[in-house]
């Protein structure tokens, strides 16, 4: 998690309208690639790495979101690992996690905040 | 009564629930060396795989609390006074007590090896151990474990899982898991574990290592070097039987508690259970016999009568993904006995039985790389259930013939015990079952505690469930998932119904919660096969498996893959041109499949929509590869070319093909058909087949290739085109209405009650009177079929889906290729 000490860079990573509701899509960051979510049935965006620590795949962007016990989450297409969207945790009981990123919505624009 | 408990593990924490459920009398103390209070260390290695100290903990303080236990925790006994019946621990705390519990368990033996002080050597028992493995493997790249039994092997799974690819596992025996498997198994188990990556020495002594403060290497009596930058020994047990020897219990020579079949030591006043007691010249090394003690001392201090007489040592577990078990007497080789022995080298499967000589009990076996058996036979062992006459099949399955499926669960004798760490017996789980009301494993799990141990009864315990609901005339539901409490079948006629059109109506309407990777397929592939709308219509695009959302397969790297449909596997010269020049222009690589039609792999996801495109001009059509829908329907050249042709077979497997193209069903489809009984397009290995006769057609149904081939069985004999037709739409229908998500019609037959002669009542004789309707609603799907591809290329809104990034043109930069054979090859993963 993120605390107030560490200073966010927030960049413009596109528009609402760019995303499917209840899907993801792919985001370049200089190298970095990271998976945006938009979960519509809960009026919630989620933002972690796109690659998935299984395999070492760059897919989670093309994965299945939903929830386990209301914890919402992201499902790889490869091998149907699952990690929560809000912790990065492996929620199939891998020791590997994934990074989140936090995400704001203003005037149609999506932001994402990373550490520089 | 005053009980003082010294040890706080698995088993000290069990006799405490134990006695606790016997009688409210008692004031129970612990003593625990460990800072934490007794967890799960049998499943310790799951810490590295992400569960947390917290899940593994068998009862929280609170638990202690709740009990009135008082509990010291990092404060071991120092001291018995066995004459006033005191003991004294480390931070100077004093407890009488009236009965003394000792459950202090063992210690990692440790051979005197020089150096195995250096840091970056470890011992693998408790959750410090592992901590501190953690902390040192973040800088080392290659590891060794000593020990290549059931614990070593255990550890070094866990080093793979630090991410220590380089591990080496050396073992004094000549071979791996010396007191489970022979030496035939252990080289088959060997060659399973060089294949994924471990090094495996044998016959090989450490006599240093190496190193200043850290370890670097190791020197081996043969004087051989390994280097290496940490070790895990784990090279057998040492009761802790310190305190014992100290207040002068009786103990062994090679350590351990002496105690009787009351597990009393020689202080009748003073027990011992768990790994620190030497029965009958014997330590028992699992959590089962240790629970068993437990209960016995439990039991005769609360005025039971009870004795430990051993404990059967059968044990299955998963090594690094690899099943290996072993039950009854594995090694026994006698003139009166025989043992049978199956063995397949090349997919690592070795399994032996050992029998008596009147072939009519089974002594014990050997299971490795496959151990789904392991239940039954153990079972078949313990209870002495007479063997079937050809007892082979107990281990290779039934082959062909009658059904000799061996005995089920139903075969098996009340006092079977199914949870040998809880002690449950089947008579128990039926119990819980008719009159504890459990009708889920959960529930059945909280009121026997059956499958809450080791875990390996739980598919017994499944079947047992389902065949005692079944018994009592119960429905037995099977239900999606945590989002719907319905099975696909309820679900297929809920949404039917309600006339609902979106994943989200179908969630809103019939569901809960926000749906997952679980519910959202099936859903998204039954209303594609109620209302045949374009798979990517709004709202249910994100709804499809992720390959049905790209209409193409993902592979390894996250490149996919092209399979335009070539119905009944005939292709012009021309289309087989711009196949080429496709593949050319964006560098595919190119195979013939195993259905008949070519697979053009390696295509980035930003291609896909271009690629399509060329070959939709040449008037290809989406294969629908992706999907869990209709493959291929294969064909053989039949009477057209052949000498032997009885019809037309391939224009007839292009019309099928044609036919049923797009159609989604619970799981892929596949058709063939022959132009003779010599049968060269496999027919009989498809979900349907049909094969020429004299007088026309002959259709089978629900044969299957894959893991578990079936041959397909005969739905009517002797058909023309037509009826032919028809009665594949019935059955399809049929199928997709009723059958579960991702379940093949072979699997799906075999499930249903009263089997073929059923099916054929309801396909041929209309039995249910659905065969209209259904010939209808499939008439409907085939007219609305359209190629999904050449819809997803002139819709904006889709083509745009395809492009790697969303806010950058280019495509995946971490996409690799290897050249191989003038082709390319994905990169491997890492
Ligand atoms: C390409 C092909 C292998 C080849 O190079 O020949 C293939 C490739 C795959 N098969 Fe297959 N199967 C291929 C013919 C077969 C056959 C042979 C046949 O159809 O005659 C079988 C056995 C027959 C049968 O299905 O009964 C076959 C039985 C399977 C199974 C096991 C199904 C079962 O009931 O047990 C799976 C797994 C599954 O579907 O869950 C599978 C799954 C797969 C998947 C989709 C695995 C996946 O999810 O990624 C592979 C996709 C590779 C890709 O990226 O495109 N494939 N697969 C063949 C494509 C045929 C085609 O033209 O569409
Ligand atoms: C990695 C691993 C995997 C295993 N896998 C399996 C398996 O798959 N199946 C299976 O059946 N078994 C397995 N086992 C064995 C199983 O864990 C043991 O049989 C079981 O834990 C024994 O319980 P216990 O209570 O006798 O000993 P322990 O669980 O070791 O508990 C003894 C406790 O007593 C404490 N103690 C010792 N001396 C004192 C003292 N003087 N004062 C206070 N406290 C003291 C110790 O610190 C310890 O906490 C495995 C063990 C390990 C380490
Ligand atoms: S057999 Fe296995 S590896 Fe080969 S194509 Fe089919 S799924 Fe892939
Ligand atoms: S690569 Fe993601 S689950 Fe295997």
């Amino acid at each position: 998690m993120l605390t107030d000490q560490t200073t966010l860079n927030w960049f413009a990573a596109c528009n609402v309208a760019d995303v499917p509701a209840n899907g993801g899509v792919c985001v370049k960051y200089q190298e970095t690639q990271i998976a945006l979510f938009h979960f519509a049935r809960r009026d919630e965006w989620y933002a972690t790495q796109n690659e998935c620590p299984h395999r070492k795949q760059m897919a989670l962007s093309r994965g299945m979101i939903g929830t386990q016990n209301d914890e919402p989450k992201v499902a790889c297409p490869f091998h149907k690992k699952t990690f929560s969207l809000t912790t990065g945790e492996c929620l199939t009981g891998d020791e590997c996690s994934i990074k989140t990123y936090p995400v704001k919505v203003d005037n149609g624009q999506v932001w994402i905040g990373v550490e520089d | 009564m005053k009980v003082v408990i010294i040890g706080n593990g698995m088993v000290g924490y069990k006799f405490c629930e134990k006695i606790l459920s016997k009688t409210t009398n008692v004031e129970l103390v612990v003593f625990g060396e460990e800072t934490r209070p007794a967890y799960d260390r049998v499943h310790l290695s799951e810490y590295f795989s992400g569960k947390s100290a917290d899940d593994l903990t068998l009862a929280g303080i609170e638990w202690y609390e709740l009990n009135d236990i008082k509990l010291h925790l990092g404060d071991p006994v120092q001291s018995i006074d066995r004459v006033k019946k005191v003991v004294h621990s480390h931070l100077g705390i004093s407890e009488s007590y009236d009965y003394l519990v000792l459950a202090t368990g063992s210690a990692a033996f440790v051979p005197p090896i020089p150096g195995v002080d250096k840091q970056g050597v470890f011992i693998y028992r408790t959750i410090e151990d592992l901590e501190m493995m953690q902390q040192h493997a973040r800088k080392a790249k290659r590891g060794v474990v000593i020990g290549g039994g059931l614990l070593g092997l255990e550890a070094a799974k866990a080093m793979l899982d630090l991410g220590i690819a380089d591990t080496s596992v050396i073992e004094f025996a000549p071979r791996l898991m010396p007191r489970q498997v022979d030496d035939a198994g252990a080289s088959v188990l060997q060659n399973k574990l060089s294949a994924l990556g471990l090094t495996i020495y044998t016959s090989k002594n450490t006599s240093e290592i190496l190193g200043e403060e850290t370890i670097t290497g190791m020197r081996f009596s043969d004087d051989t070097i390994l280097h290496t930058d940490m070790l895990v020994i784990s090279a057998g047990i040492k009761p802790r039987d310190e305190l014992a020897k100290a207040a002068e219990l009786a103990t062994g020579a090679r350590g351990g508690i002496i105690v009787n079949e009351k597990l009393e030591t020689s202080d009748p006043f003073i027990f011992a259970v768990g790994e620190c007691a030497l029965y009958n010249g014997m330590i028992y090394g699992l959590v089962a016999p240790g629970y068993e003690m437990a209960d016995t001392v439990a039991t005769n201090l609360t005025g039971g009568d009870k004795r430990f007489t051993g404990y059967d040592m059968s044990t299955k577990l998963k090594l690094i993904g690899i099943d290996v078990a072993s039950f009854g007497d594995p090694f026994i080789e006698t003139d009166q006995t025989r043992s049978l022995v199956f063995e397949d080298t090349l997919k690592g499967i070795y399994k032996r039985i050992n029998i008596s000589g009147d072939g009519k009990e089974l002594l014990g076996g050997i299971l490795v790389g496959e151990a789904a058996q392991y239940n039954m036979l153990l079972q078949t062992c313990k209870n002495k259930i007479v063997l079937p006459p050809n007892p082979e099949d107990l281990i290779l399955g039934s082959r062909g013939g009658s059904e000799a499926e061996g005995a089920g669960v139903q075969g098996l004798p009340g006092d079977a015990l199914i949870c040998s760490c809880e002690s449950v017996t089947k008579a128990d789980i039926c119990n819980a079952v008719t009159a504890g009301g459990c009708e889920t494993l959960d529930g059945i799990k909280k009121c026997t505690k059956a499958g809450t141990g080791c875990g390996g009864c739980v598919p017994m315990v499944k079947d047992l469930l389902v065949y005692t609901m079944k018994s009592q005339g119960k429905y037995v539901r099977n239900v999606l998932c945590e989002h719907f409490n319905y099975s696909r079948q309820e679900l297929f006629d809920l949404i039917k119904i309600n006339d609902l059109r979106s994943y989200d109506e179908v969630l809103n309407k019939l569901g809960q919660g926000d749906g997952c990777e679980l519910c959202k397929p099936p859903v998204a592939s039954i209303l594609a096969s109620l209302w045949g709308e374009m798979i990517l219509k709004k709202g249910n695009d994100t709804a499809q498996d992720s390959n049905d959302r790209f209409l193409a397969n993902i592979q390894k790297g996250g490149t996919y893959s092209v399979v335009p449909r070539i119905p009944g596997g005939e292709i012009t010269p021309d289309k087989l041109i711009v196949i080429g020049q496709v593949a050319k222009q964006y560098n595919l690589y190119t195979k013939i499949t195993g259905g008949q039609r070519i697979d053009l792999f390696g295509a980035h996801l930003g291609d896909l929509p271009d690629i399509w495109q060329q070959l939709i001009a040449a008037g290809f059509e989406s294969g629908h590869a992706y999907g869990k829908s209709l493959r291929t329907v294969k064909s053989c050249v039949g009477s057209t070319w052949c000498r032997f042709g009885l019809h037309d077979s391939v224009s007839f497997a292009i019309r099928i093909e044609e036919r049923y193209r797009g159609l989604r069903s619970p799981h892929k489809l596949k058709g063939g058909v022959s132009g003779c009984i010599r049968e060269c397009a496999e027919a009989q290995s498809k979900d349907f087949g049909i094969i020429a006769t004299e007088k026309g057609w002959n259709l089978m149904v629900c044969g299957n290739g894959g893991s578990k081939p079936q041959h397909a069985l005969l739905l009517a004999a002797d058909l023309d085109s037509e009826t032919c037709i028809r009665y594949i739409d019935r059955f399809l229908m049929f199928y997709i209405r009723t059958a579960d998500t991702l379940t093949r019609t072979a699997t799906w037959l075999n499930k249903m009650e009263g089997g073929m002669d059923y099916l054929r009542n309801v396909v041929v004789n209309d039995s249910l009177g659905m065969a209209a309707q259904w010939e209808a609603e499939m008439q409907l799907l085939v007219d609305s079929y359209k190629c999904e591809w050449k819809e997803a290329i002139e819709n904006v809104e889709i083509r745009k889906r395809f492009n790697h990034f969303v806010n950058a043109p280019e495509k995946d930069p971490s996409i690799q290729f290897e050249p191989m054979r003038e082709q390319k090859k994905v990169a491997d993963w890492k």
